[in-house]
């Protein structure tokens, strides 16, 4: 049973006495010194300076000022905002404690909290409960999503452009430029909050928090 | 679209990454190489028999534990710690090395802020290269052994090859994710001013503070290596771990593509390739089962939402970027593979959704771990060579060596040492209130258990995070199962291709029972899942199946159910 092209093993036959602990611990202190220091030094200082923006964090600077980044999701509650999803993260969207909720479907904690979401979402935007998209009413699994879907936006939108005092087809053209999406298809389709609601603020200077 | 993207994109990379790796470990070593060896007084031209070879495998991995411990126990007062972390606790720090060590990657700690920068690069980094290196040094051992060499091979040189092989495809891949937006620098967190201020518990807030850090290069070896170990806690759902549909993909056929070239290569390396095909098509049914049933089960609505929500997938601990599809298919991977890396918490699945990870584990061959994964399928071809053979009545062999009660004694005990762990570990958490730390209620407490012993015998090291874990109950027993698991079943198959080696050959002729055909390959698929079938069913109905009956029943299915 050969194959055409057979591969030889040219592995030596000498078995001869086998080093012992200063071998182990030199092996070791080799990789330590390869694998946890050169390489992630060599691989960061490269990666940061071929793309400086995305190496620190993705920032958004607003007049000069650090506001957030723009993977990383923040509570807001104004009626001239979109409002994202519930977050786990501490007390609401806090990368240090980044968590989801890690409740199981069967746990009556987490029908407790849909409950009271979906209640709310349905007062504030005006909509009967069962035409709140699950996204609004889940919390994601770091509990710093930055996006919720794009029905997730068009159930707020009357809400927002009156608050803001824009017309509804204006916030929607910002929805569309605040969408982000992957190649082929590929993952789902999310709207950023935290850059939507950026562009809202310039739209619309002072109608805002 | 995800799903077929990975799996092509995957196969593709395989197939070539499989020759190369074959060809690497049947060449003499390079001469950078030797050089390297030789500082450690390592001679790279001389081999050992498989006592030798485990005795060393076993001796290196035992001095970087140590090294490592003495690392997360002291890293308040060593360099590189900008956010001022403090020394780690000796029972996380225990268990935190027996992960680290074996390649699981299980954390009961939060990264961002239970870990320095120098604990993450030097002690976890490194583990994360070595420990799949040294899977796949064994993994050629036990080939060779099965070649018919009593010389399986140079220990050093063997774990040196494989990391020679991962540095590369990590520093690409880091590059690749960094470009998508996974942190890459040395200074400190980001403090940010929120858009809108936050009142909690009466004190105002007004800043939000970004952990950022070294996070690609470690990123790329954690997917790359079987590793799964994150940056931050909730691993690669956390949008700055994984930030676009793109990273997403980059990550998850990171996850599968050595486990699968391993195949491959030992086809190549056995002068077998009708074998690696067979073992592939076993696999890759077995991967495309469970996928299936994993994207299927988290297309439906969470039970709690019905009602109260239109209908949709289940969003619950998934991030909208992501979806339901491409994070379930990622649970389905990183469990087969030993990876462990999550994009979606699992603990929020729909009942049958998590029931797919915790079999992916229980299977822990399908690609499985890097080198170990093709161990564990090897252990279950010498025992469906036995049980065919003994069907037809024919002295059991493989590859033209007789197998015996020895090698069929290892086999087994192999394969019982999980039920063991596994369930045995499990029945005694339970059964001692106070200590299982669940989040949960009811039958899904009892999976919670179940999956974080599951998931430390597999050395996959993902969980239903709800666990309280971060307990010296949890932490010891976790160890134990951690380090049992990983080098009992490495050392085993090591000694049957040792024992196996050291046995004259009887040629192949039309009689020998042929271990590359579709029939033989169905066979190993039965065993394989009757076996663990048969192992797991009961807690498993207990667990999650239990679960999903009870939802449909006392949740209101009319008109809102799709």
């Amino acid at each position: 049973m050969t194959t055409p092209s057979t591969l030889t093993d040219v592995t030596p036959t000498d078995t001869a006495p086998q080093p012992g602990f200063s071998t182990w611990l030199r092996f070791a202190l080799m990789w330590l010194v390869l694998c946890g220091l050169a390489y992630p030094t060599v691989t960061t200082l490269l990666a940061g300076s071929l793309f400086p923006a995305q190496a620190n964090g993705s920032l958004i600077t607003r007049n000069g000022q650090v506001v957030g980044s723009a993977l990383v999701g923040q509570t807001f509650s104004g009626a001239g905002d979109f409002i994202g999803r519930p977050s786990a993260a501490g007390s609401g969207y806090d990368p240090v404690n980044a968590s989801g909720s890690n409740l199981a479907p069967s746990n009556p904690e987490l029908r407790k909290r849909v409950r009271e979401l979906s209640a709310q979402i349905a007062k504030r935007e005006g909509i009967p409960a069962n035409q709140i998209p699950a996204d609004l009413v889940t919390a994601s699994g770091s509990g710093l999503d930055p996006h919720i879907s794009p029905a997730g936006a068009e159930v707020q939108v009357a809400r927002v452009a009156q608050a803001r005092d824009l017309s509804e087809d204006r916030v929607r053209e910002l929805i569309t430029a605040s969408t982000e999406r992957g190649p082929l298809g590929l993952g789902g389709v999310g709207v950023n909050v935290l850059k939507l609601n950026l562009a809202l603020d310039a739209a619309a200077p002072g109608t805002g928090r | 679209m995800d799903i077929l993207l990975t799996y092509l994109l995957a196969f593709g990379l395989a197939v070539p990454l499989g020759f190369l790796i074959a060809h690497l470990y049947a060449a003499p070593a390079s001469r950078f190489t030797a050089g390297l060896l030789r500082v450690c007084g390592v001679d790279a031209s001389r081999g050992m028999g498989w006592r030798h070879y485990g005795a060393a495998l076993i001796g290196t991995n035992v001095v970087l534990g140590l090294t490592a411990y003495l690392i997360y126990v002291l890293q308040g007062a060593l360099p590189l710690n900008p956010d001022g972390i403090a020394n780690m606790r000796w029972d996380t720090a225990l268990h935190t090395t027996a992960s680290f060590i074996t390649n699981t990657n299980q954390q009961h700690y939060s990264g961002q802020s239970g870990l320095s920068y120098f604990s993450q690069l030097v002690a976890i980094v490194t583990l994360q290269f070595v420990t799949p290196a040294v899977g796949m040094a064994a993994l050629f051992a036990v080939l060779r052994g099965l070649k018919g060499q009593t010389n399986v091979g140079n220990y050093y040189l063997d774990v040196t090859r494989a990391v020679g092989v991962l540095v590369p495809s990590a520093f690409v891949l880091a590059l690749l994710l960094t470009s998508q937006g996974v942190p890459s620098t040395y200074g400190g967190a980001k403090v940010a001013q929120l858009v809108e201020a936050q009142t909690v518990e009466g004190q105002a807030v007004t800043t939000q503070t970004i952990p950022v850090g070294p996070v690609a290069a470690m990123v790329a070896i954690k997917q790359l290596g079987t590793n799964g170990g994150g940056w931050y806690g909730p691993n690669s759902s956390v949008p700055l771990e994984n930030p676009t549909p793109l990273s997403n993909l980059f990550s998850m056929v990171s996850i599968i593509v050595f486990p699968i070239s391993l195949v491959f290569a030992s086809g190549l390396f056995l002068n077998r390739r009708r074998f690696g095909g067979a073992i592939i098509a076993v696999m890759s049914v077995t991967s495309a089962a469970l996928t299936f049933g994993a994207v299927m089960a988290e297309r439906q609505p969470n039970a709690a939402l019905l009602g109260l929500a239109a209908p949709g997938g289940n969003f619950e601990g998934k991030e909208v970027r992501l979806g339901t599809d491409a994070t379930a298919l990622w649970a389905s991977l990183t469990t087969q593979t030993s990876n462990g890396s999550v994009a979606g918490m699992h603990d929020s699945f729909n009942p049958l959704g998590g029931l797919v990870p915790q079999l992916g584990m229980f299977l822990n061959d399908v690609y499985g771990g890097i080198g170990v994964g093709m161990i564990n399928m090897l252990v279950f071809v010498v025992l469906t060579v036995f049980i065919a053979g003994l069907m037809v009545g024919r002295t059991p062999e493989l590859f033209g060596r007789k197998i015996e009660v020895r090698e069929i004694k290892l086999a087994s005990l192999i394969i019982l040492l999980q039920p063991l762990l596994v369930l045995g570990f499990t029945a005694a958490t339970v059964s001692v209130p106070g200590v299982t730390g669940n989040s949960n209620p009811g039958f899904h407490g009892l999976s919670q258990v179940l999956y974080e012993y599951n998931s430390a015998y597999a050395n996959n090291g993902s969980g239903f995070e709800g666990l309280g874990d971060n307990t010296p109950w949890w932490n010891v027993t976790c160890a134990i199962v951690l380090i049992l698991a990983r080098f009992l079943p490495i050392l085993g198959p090591l000694a049957i291709a040792g024992l196996l080696a050291g046995k004259k050959a009887a040629p192949e002729t039309s009689g020998t029972l042929r271990v590359d055909t579709p029939i033989f390959a169905g066979m190993l698929l039965s065993v394989m899942l009757l076996l663990q079938l048969l192992n797991f069913a009961p807690t498993l109905v207990l667990g999650p199946v239990a679960e999903q009956l009870t939802l449909q029943t006392t949740t209101p299915t009319t008109g809102v159910q799709k």
